[in-house]
This record gives structure tokens, sequence and C-alpha cells, in this order.
């Protein structure tokens, strides 16, 4: 084939401005292209409130990452029962002899009622652990759904229906019942009643049962994102061409839904830390002595009537969080989803 | 007008929709007739315009030549090679010669591909590697549709519906086709922007001998680029025939029907035509008139009509590869053959 000779006939339509654009740049240069994702960045950027919470929240995941590290220029451990192995730090009802929980220059954030643990290591290492699990189940739990999810909605007919009917069972089940009633069983399917349940076991099965709960939500979310997105005419145009269902899948429907996973799942990962810090409190989850979040809100609630402190660490850095997670959530919405902000 | 060696044969070409419904068991309680036997030929290098009523099959017929469906019934052999039921794979040497431009210029392209990615994606599927590489290629493609080809790195919603629609073009092109299937190409379009993609496709039809299936809802656009126009109803082909005897001869009452539907240009001394109002609505696909499926709102109609269905045939007094589809076709010259001069650029 002989290309034509360009037409000179065939004159530019003017370029329709986006409204985004406009604002962020009166005069576009002549080369200059913005991805979504690029546009969205600037809109991220303009949102105070999302990169303060995005601040936040980077600080939590920087402290317990760096947890042994800060532990070890500290100087202290989360095991070691100081209150009980240095005297005059406990009185005799085994409440910190100091004032405000026995906040000291020695002990930052004070000392732990009863066994004298430091409140400062306990709390960076409960913040990893529940970071570290909550992470790996928001993880797992977006990848099972997307999965599921984009399967259910590009195969359709009987496979969708099947998924639907699960999902729709999922959901309606009244999971922290379940955890409550069943974890202990679960637990003793590896680890005969009588012996101590080792914490990587209780982790491992703590993501999954999460994860087991979890992903139905994305899943359904996805499904019905595919289902839109597979009659566009993109996808017929990528068939013509005779594209295989995998490159349709990665290449043409995936690219579209990274915006509901990304808001789906930075909504989820707050929900599991809560979750995770529901089911230390309940027993069912992590256990002491492992330090955890929900471990520590336990604890403190045993000693609150007579040593707020210990209760007021754990508590307020939990909502923090929790809050600026789920306000990151919404700015990442907003930046990503223009359309959808209120 | 059939050659010997078509480029597309489509015989009885049939598309039924099952409908399902029923509870507690969900089954097959009826079909759409989309598309009930249609025949036709498409000739290398040729436009033919497939023309027709909202929701007469026009998109099912095109999707149903680029396999993006499976018929019910009938053939299609591309090149003598009978491609009705191929499998994606067996499909793969002829996917590349048929492809299509689509109607809606915002969802015909992925939102977050560039537009280089957008026209290389069929050369990287069928493993095309052309001289100087594909981002030369997409260059060059850009550039024989009317875009500026540094634009390349751009993403879709930094360009206009017509420039949309140019993309489109550039893509459908890219795999150097032998024949495209326009779905309704230019109607999602200002009608400002629509002539300008018009002469676009003509410059491409004509220049680089792509045969093409132009499908529009109205006789107009159609006029301008078809060698040979099909007009559709509820599913079926009522008549078929080279432009100017369609236009200037129509036999078929729905034809007619169309066409004094047609707005004029000009206001000159030929007799203005009379305006044919149809009545009704079209019945639905579901469960067509018996006979004729044009008789409910046909001012012809009688008994046979409900009873015979009427055979798409060469009528007395038509001439070869005009074939029309009605007991009582309308008789030669009743309406003034309207002024087929008309030049597309004039309107753009
Ligand atoms: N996937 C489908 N499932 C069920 N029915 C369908 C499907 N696709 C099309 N139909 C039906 O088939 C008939 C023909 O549809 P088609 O899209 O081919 O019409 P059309 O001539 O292209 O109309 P338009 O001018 O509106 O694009 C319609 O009645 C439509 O409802
Ligand atoms: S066959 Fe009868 S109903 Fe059908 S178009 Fe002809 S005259 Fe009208
Ligand atoms: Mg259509």
């Amino acid at each position: 084939m002989t290309p034509p000779t360009p037409s000179a006939a065939a004159p530019l339509e003017v370029t329709e401005e986006s409204a985004e654009k406009s604002i962020t740049s009166p005069s576009p240069k002549a080369n200059e292209s913005r991805s979504p994702g690029q546009l969205a960045w600037r809109r991220f950027k303009r949102d105070r409130t999302g990169v303060i919470s995005a601040g936040i929240v980077i600080f939590f995941f920087v402290i317990a990452i760096a947890a042994p590290l800060i532990a070890k220029l500290y100087g202290k451990d989360p095991y070691t029962t100081y209150g009980q192995d240095i005297p005059g730090l406990l009185n005799d009802f085994a409440y910190p002899v100091k004032p405000n929980g026995g906040i000291s220059s020695e002990f930052w954030f004070g000392i732990e009622p009863q066994l004298g643990r430091d409140v400062f290591t306990f709390l960076l290492y409960g913040i990893r652990t529940s970071l570290l699990l909550a992470t790996a189940a928001t993880v797992l739990t977006t990848l099972l759904g997307v999965v599921i999810g984009v399967t259910a909605g590009y195969l359709g007919g009987k496979t969708d229906y099947l998924i639907g009917r699960v999902i729709d069972i999922l959901l309606s089940f009244p999971s922290t019942l379940f955890f409550i009633a069943f974890m202990p069983v679960v637990y003793n399917l590896f680890v005969p009643f009588d012996e101590d349940v080792p914490v990587w076991l209780r982790a491992t099965c703590l993501i999954l049962a999460l994860t087991a709960f979890g992903w139905a939500s994305i899943a359904r979310l996805l499904r019905g994102q595919v289902l839109g997105l597979r009659e566009r005419e993109f996808v017929e145009a990528a068939k013509v061409t005779g594209a295989s269902p995998a490159r349709i899948i990665f290449k043409e429907l995936l690219p579209n839904l990274w915006t509901p996973i990304l808001i789906q799942s930075t909504l989820m990962l707050p929900a599991y830390v809560t979750a995770e810090a529901g089911l230390a409190f309940l027993g069912v989850g992590i256990i002491d002595p492992t330090p955890d979040w929900g471990v520590m809100i336990q604890r403190g609630a045993q000693f609150y009537s007579d040593d707020i402190t210990f209760m007021i660490f754990p508590g307020v850095s939990m909502i923090l969080f929790v809050l600026a997670f789920n306000l990151l959530g919404d700015s990442v919405r907003d930046a990503l989803d223009p359309k959808s902000k209120r | 007008m059939s050659n010997t060696n078509p480029l597309l044969d489509v015989t009885g070409l049939t598309k039924h929709f099952p409908v399902k419904g029923g509870f507690p068991i969900r089954r097959t309680v009826g079909a759409v007739q989309a598309v009930d036997g249609l025949d036709f030929q498409v000739n290398e290098g040729e436009a033919l315009g497939l023309v027709g009523e909202s929701g007469c099959g026009k998109s099912t017929t095109g999707r149903l030549i680029t396999r993006l469906l499976e018929p019910t019934g009938g053939k299609i052999s591309y090149r003598g090679q009978d491609i009705t039921h191929a499998g994606r794979k067996e499909l793969a040497p002829v996917r590349s010669e048929i492809q299509m431009i689509f109607q809606d210029p915002y969802a015909s392209l992925n939102p977050r591909q560039t537009v280089g990615k957008i026209i290389s994606g069929p050369m990287e599927i069928n493993d095309i590697n052309p001289e100087g590489g594909r981002e030369k290629r997409v260059r060059e493609l850009l550039e024989i549709v009317g875009l500026n080809p540094e634009h390349y790195n751009r993403f879709p919603h930094e360009f206009s519906g017509g420039q949309r629609q140019r993309i489109g073009v550039a893509r459908a092109l890219a795999l150097e086709p032998k024949l495209i299937v326009a779905d309704e190409p230019v109607s999602a379009l200002d009608v400002s922007i629509q002539a300008q993609v018009v002469n676009l496709l003509q410059k491409v039809q004509q220049e680089l001998g792509i045969a093409f299936v132009f499908i529009a809802h109205d006789l107009a656009v159609v006029r301008h680029f078809s060698q040979r126009v099909a007009v559709m109803y509820l599913g079926k082909i009522v008549e078929i025939a080279d432009r100017d005897d369609l236009y200037g001869n129509p036999r078929h009452p729905y034809t007619k029907a169309l066409l004094s539907a047609v707005p004029e240009a000009t206001v000159d001394e030929t007799p203005a035509r009379e305006r044919i109002r149809l009545q009704g609505d079209v019945p639905s696909p579901l469960n067509p008139p018996s006979g004729c499926r044009f008789r409910t709102r046909c001012w012809k109609a009688t008994e046979k009509c409900a009873t015979e269905a009427p055979p798409l045939v060469q009528v007395e007094g038509n001439k070869p590869g005009h074939l029309t589809a009605c007991h009582y076709p309308e008789t030669e010259g009743t309406i003034p053959a309207p002024r087929l001069s008309k030049d597309p650029q004039a309107a753009a």
C-alpha cells in the first residue's frame, strides 16, 4: 500500500479542552501530553487534606518499617518487663510510680501497668504487626477480588452466575461472628488443643480469614465494571484486530480498572487495621505477648480506670491512622474520578 | 452486478438473539430476529451502503461480517473462504483484511492508551513489523488521516470527536485491510465535521482501493459514498441496487418513503417531491409481521402481503443487479429523480 499524499484539505479541529486542563495550564505546550494518571496526580497535589493525610499515613508506615532501628537507638525492646526487673518503677499495686503512666526521659510513653513493659517500643512493634497483617490481607484480598471479579465479568454466563451467588452468600454472612466462633477451631486444625499456637500460624490464619471474607465486595464491584467495559467499542475494536482474551483483559480492561482497584484498597486497609485490632481485642486474633495494636488496646481496657495513659497512646494513634487513611482514600477517589465528587 | 469473484459473499445470513425469561428456571422464551436471511456481495474496492431505520439490524450485520457475533445461520465467505463459524485462530489471517470503524468515537478508543499505542496495537497483535518501525508507520497513518504526527503520545481525551474518529480510521488502516465495515461512522459527529470525515473515508476508499460496507441510517450520507446501496427493514434487505438506480428509480415503497425524507438541498424549478410520512412505528423484531415485514406501514398492503413474503428479485423494469422485495413494486418515475450532482464538498 502506498500512502497517499497527506491531505491539506483536512484541517485540524480545535482540540476540545477538558475542564481540568484549562485550569492547570492555560497554554499547553505543543508536544506536552498528559496521561489520565498524570492528571489525577495533579489533582491530588492540589488537595491539601489528601496531602496531609498521605504524610501521616507514610509516617506510620515508616515508623512501622523502621521499628527495630528506632528501638535499637532508643535502647529498649517490647518484651522485657522493665517494671519488674528494675525496682522503683512500679508501686505495690503494680502501677507506675511516676505520674502520667510513668512517662519519663527514660520511658517516653510510660510503662505498662503490672508487667512493666516499655509502652513506646510496644506501640512501635504493635503498629508494625498490625500494618503488616492489614497490608498483607489487603494485597491478597485485592488480588483475589480482581481475578475473580474480572473473570466473572469477562466470561459471563454460568461462571458469572455461580460466582455471583457465592459473593451474595459471603456478603450476607456475619463474618465477625464467624471469626469469634471459628478462629479457635481453625487454629486447632493445625495445632493440637493443648499446645500454643505459633505466632506465624495465627498471622497466616488471620490473613487468610480476612481475605476469605473480604474479596467478595471488590470482586462484585469489578465484575460490574468489566460488564460495562466489555461492551465498549474499544474492546470490540481489539477483537476485530485479533486480540486474544488475555491481551484484552490485561491491555484493554485492566488499565481502566486501576481507579476502582486503588480506591477500594485504600479504603480496605484501614478497615482491616480495625478488624484485626477488634479480633485481637476479642482474643481470637494476635495475642499477648506479641506486640499488636489490638492487643495493646485490650490490655489498656483492663487498666483504664486507674491508668488512662496506657490506653491513650494506642487508642489515639489508631484513630489518627484510620482517620488519615480514610481521608486519603477519599482524596484518591476524588483525584482519580473527579466526576464522583459530591 | 455479482462478479465472478466477489470479495465478500453473504448468503442467507441470519442472527437471532435468544430472549431468556421465566422463573425460577430461565429458558429461552423467544428470539429477536435481528437479521433474517441477508444475501449480498461486496466486490473488491467497492463501497456498499447499508441503510435502514434504527433497530433494523444494520450494526448486527456489520458485527456478523467482522465476526464479532456468531451467525445463527447462513454463510459468510471472504475470497471464497468460508468464515461463518471460524474460530479466533482460523480467522487470524483474514482478521487483518476485514476491519471496522465504530460509531461512537468516545467509546471506541481506550482512554488509557496513547494514540500511538492505539494505532500500533493491531500491528503488535498481528506481528507486523513495517519498514522503519511501527512508530514511523503510525506517524504515516496519522498523516494520512489528517492528524498531526507529533500527537503520537497524546491520549484520546485530548482530541475532539472528529479527530477521534480519524484516529479510529488510522487504526483500521494500520493492517492494510481489503474491506472496512464502517458502522455509522459519522452519525455521532457534529454536522459540520461529518462531511470532513466522509471525505476522508472517500479518499481512503478511492486511493487505497479498499472495499467498504458503509452503514448509515439515512440515504443522504450514503449517497456520495457508495456505488451500491442496500436498504434494510426489520432484518431483511428490501431493495438493493446501484446508487443511481436506487435513487433514481426506487421500486420498494419503503425506499421511496426513505428517499422522500431526504431533505432537498436546493429549492429550484424541479417540482417538490411528495413527502411520504410513514405511519406507526417499526414493529418489534421479537415478533415481526407475517409475510412482508413492511406491510403494517405500507399503504399498498393487501392479503397477499400478509401471507406471502416477497422474494428479493429483479422485478420487471429493473436493471440487472437491482433487486426489490415487493409484490407490488412502485412504477418507474413516480417521483422525480433527485439531483445527483450535489457535491459533498458543498456541504462541508
Ligand atoms: N446483543 C443483543 N442481544 C439481544 N438483542 C440484540 C442484541 N444486539 C442487538 N439486538 C437487537 O437486534 C435488533 C437490531 O439491532 P442493531 O443494533 O443491529 O440495529 P441497528 O440497525 O444497528 O440500529 P441503530 O441504528 O440504532 O444502530 C434490535 O432490535 C436490537 O434490540
Ligand atoms: S409486499 Fe406488499 S406490503 Fe410489502 S412493500 Fe410490497 S406492497 Fe407493501
Ligand atoms: Mg447500530
